[in-house]
C-alpha cells in the first residue's frame, strides 16, 4: 500500500468549490454568458457541483457540458489507447465565456488538448480554467484562473480525486 | 476496457472485453461524425494505405473517410492499377509501402490469411478489410455496434443470418462476434451454402426460412456471392428468391420488432424485396454510418502504443 495523505476532505472540497463559484461570479459580470465544461473523469462531477452553487448565486440555471479530450492528446501513440468518455455539449459555445473545469492541473497538456477540442465546437468569447488542485510541474505555459488548493508535490507522487463514489466520502489524497 | 493489439486480423482471436472496447470507443467516434467539424487530430502525421487487391467500394471509402476524419494521410492502392499486374508479389508490394513509412496497411485480398501473412513480414499495423471467405472483422464489429444501439444488448438475442454462409467472410466474422457476445445465432439458406458443419461454431443450422426467422430479433441478410461460387450450388436465382428471399409475407410472420440488416451491396428483388430494404425496420443505411465510426475506433485503438493506458490528469 502506498503512503497516503488526505489533502482535502468532504467539507474542504465543498468549501473550495463555494469559493471558486464566488470567484467565477465576481470575475464574470454578464452571468448569462457563462457556461461550464467539465473534463472527465473528475472535472465533469466538479462542473455539475459548481453549476449548482452558481445558479444559487445568480438565480438562473448555468449550463454544463462534458468534454472528453482524449482524441486531442499529444501522446496517443506512446501509450495504450485511452478510454474515451462521451462528450456532451448541449449548447453553442460561440460568444460564451467557457469555464473549463478539471480536477487536477499538472503538466497542462490536458488543458491544451481541451482548448483544441473546444475549438471544434465553436469560438468562445473567453476560456477560463478552474481546477480543484494545482500540483505544479507544468510542461506548457498554462495557468488556472480559479484554484481550490495549491499542493506542492514531487513528480513521482500521485494526486487522487475521489468524488461521487457510492459508500465513500469525497476526498483528495496524495499518494507517495 | 483494454486494448493492446497491434493488428486487427480477425474476430476469432479477440476477447469479449476487446470487442466491447471497440464498440464503446466507436460510440464516441459516432458523436464526432454528428458535429459541424467532423475531424479530430488523433492520427495526425500517420500514414494509412488502403491496399485493396479485391474490388470494394463501400469498405474502401469507409476506411478512407475514417482515416481522414482522424487527420491521417491516406493513399489508395487498387489491384487493376497496380504492380500486381506486372507480377510483383504481395510481400514485395507491402515492403515497398513500408519503405514509404506507412503506419497502417488496410488490406482486402481474395486469399484467406493474406492479412496474417502481411502482419509477419512488415512493421506496420495491419487491418483485415476482408480476406477470401475467412473474415471481415470491421463488418462484424459495425454489425454488433448497430445491434447494440437498437437492442441495448446482444446477449440473449436471437440473430438469424440468412443467405450464402459458406462463401461469406461477413458470416464467419459475425458468428464469432455474436456468439462471443452471447447471442443465439441461427444460420439459414440452401443446404449447399449452409452446411451442418457450422453447428461446430455454436450456431443452429436450418434450411427452413420460416423456422429461421420466426423468433428472430435480428434478420441479417447476405448477398449471394456469385464471384466465389460455382454454378452448381443451387438451381437458380429465381428459386433462391422464392425459397429464401425476404418478402412482405415472410416478414409478416416475424416478431414485430425484428430488425433487418444487410452488409451491402443489396440485390433488390433477390435476397430482399425492394420495399423491405427501404422500410423503417431496415438498418441497412445505419450500418454504413456506424461502419465509419467503428473504423475510426479501430484505427484509434491500434494507434495506441505499449505500456500503461493514457489517463488524463495524472
Amino acid at each position: 500500500m502506498p503512503e497516503t495523505t488526505i489533502i482535502l476532505d468532504t467539507t474542504a472540497i465543498q468549501r473550495a468549490l463555494t469559493r471558486i463559484a464566488h470567484e467565477i461570479a465576481e470575475r464574470n459580470e454578464i452571468s448569462e454568458e457563462v457556461v461550464l465544461v467539465g473534463i472527465p473523469t473528475g472535472g465533469d462531477h466538479l462542473a455539475a457541483r459548481l453549476s449548482k452553487i452558481l445558479s444559487g448565486i445568480w438565480n438562473h440555471a448555468v449550463p454544463v457540458g462534458i468534454l472528453d479530450v482524449n482524441m486531442h492528446r499529444d501522446d496517443l501513440d506512446q501509450r495504450a489507447a485511452p478510454t474515451i468518455h462521451p462528450t456532451v455539449i448541449p449548447f453553442d459555445v460561440t460568444g460564451k465565456t467557457v469555464v473549463l473545469v478539471d480536477d487536477v492541473l499538472f503538466s497542462g497538456r490536458t488543458t491544451r488538448a481541451a482548448m483544441d477540442a473546444l475549438n471544434d465546437f465553436g469560438r468562445p468569447k473567453k476560456i477560463q480554467l478552474a481546477v480543484l488542485i494545482d500540483r505544479g510541474h507544468r510542461e506548457l505555459p498554462v495557468r488556472a484562473d480559479f484554484v481550490g488548493k495549491n499542493v506542492p508535490t514531487a513528480i513521482t507522487e500521485k494526486v487522487r480525486v475521489r468524488l461521487d463514489i457510492p459508500g465513500q466520502p469525497d476526498e483528495v489524497v496524495l499518494e507517495k | 476496457m483494454s486494448w493492446n493489439k497491434k493488428h486487427l486480423l480477425d474476430i476469432e482471436s479477440l476477447t469479449v472485453d476487446e470487442i466491447v472496447t471497440v464498440l464503446d470507443t466507436a460510440r464516441a467516434f459516432k458523436a464526432v461524425g454528428e458535429r459541424a467539424i467532423k475531424k479530430v487530430p488523433a492520427l495526425r502525421g500517420k500514414t494509412v494505405v488502403n491496399l485493396f487487391i479485391e474490388p470494394s467500394t463501400r469498405t474502401r471509402i469507409s476506411f478512407e473517410l475514417a482515416a481522414q476524419r482522424l487527420t491521417a494521410d491516406i493513399v489508395n492502392f487498387s489491384a487493376d492499377a497496380s504492380s500486381f499486374k506486372k507480377g510483383e508479389t504481395l510481400k514485395d508490394t507491402a515492403r515497398n509501402l513500408e519503405a514509404l513509412n506507412a503506419d497502417f496497411i488496410i488490406i482486402r485480398h481474395s486469399a484467406s490469411g493474406a492479412p496474417h501473412f502481411l502482419s509477419r513480414v512488415v512493421k506496420a499495423s495491419i487491418i483485415n478489410a476482408g480476406d477470401g471467405a475467412h473474415e471481415h472483422p470491421t463488418q462484424a464489429l459495425l454489425d454488433a455496434f448497430t445491434i447494440r444501439e437498437h437492442k441495448e444488448k446482444i446477449a440473449g438475442l436471437n440473430i438469424t443470418i440468412l443467405g450464402d454462409i459458406l462463401y461469406s467472410r461477413v458470416a464467419r466474422s459475425n458468428i464469432w462476434a455474436l456468439t462471443k457476445l452471447g447471442a443465439k445465432v441461427t444460420l439459414c439458406g440452401p443446404s449447399t451454402l449452409v452446411p451442418k458443419t457450422f453447428e461446430q461454431m455454436g450456431c443452429r443450422v436450418t434450411h427452413n426460412v420460416d423456422d429461421a426467422i420466426r423468433d428472430a430479433d435480428i434478420i441479417h441478410l447476405l448477398r449471394i456471392q456469385h464471384e466465389r461460387q460455382r454454378k452448381t450450388m443451387f438451381p437458380g436465382i429465381g428459386e433462391y428468391t422464392s425459397l429464401f428471399g425476404l418478402n412482405k409475407a415472410r416478414l409478416a410472420k416475424t416478431k414485430p420488432d425484428a430488425l433487418i440488416m444487410h452488409p451491402g451491396p443489396i440485390n433488390r428483388g433477390v435476397e430482399i424485396d425492394s420495399e423491405i430494404a427501404d422500410c423503417d425496420r431496415s438498418l441497412i443505411l445505419e450500418q454504413v454510418t456506424n461502419g465509419l465510426a467503428v473504423r475510426m475506433a479501430v484505427l484509434f485503438l491500434l494507434n495506441g502504443g505499449k505500456g500503461p493506458q493514457g489517463v488524463a490528469g495524472n
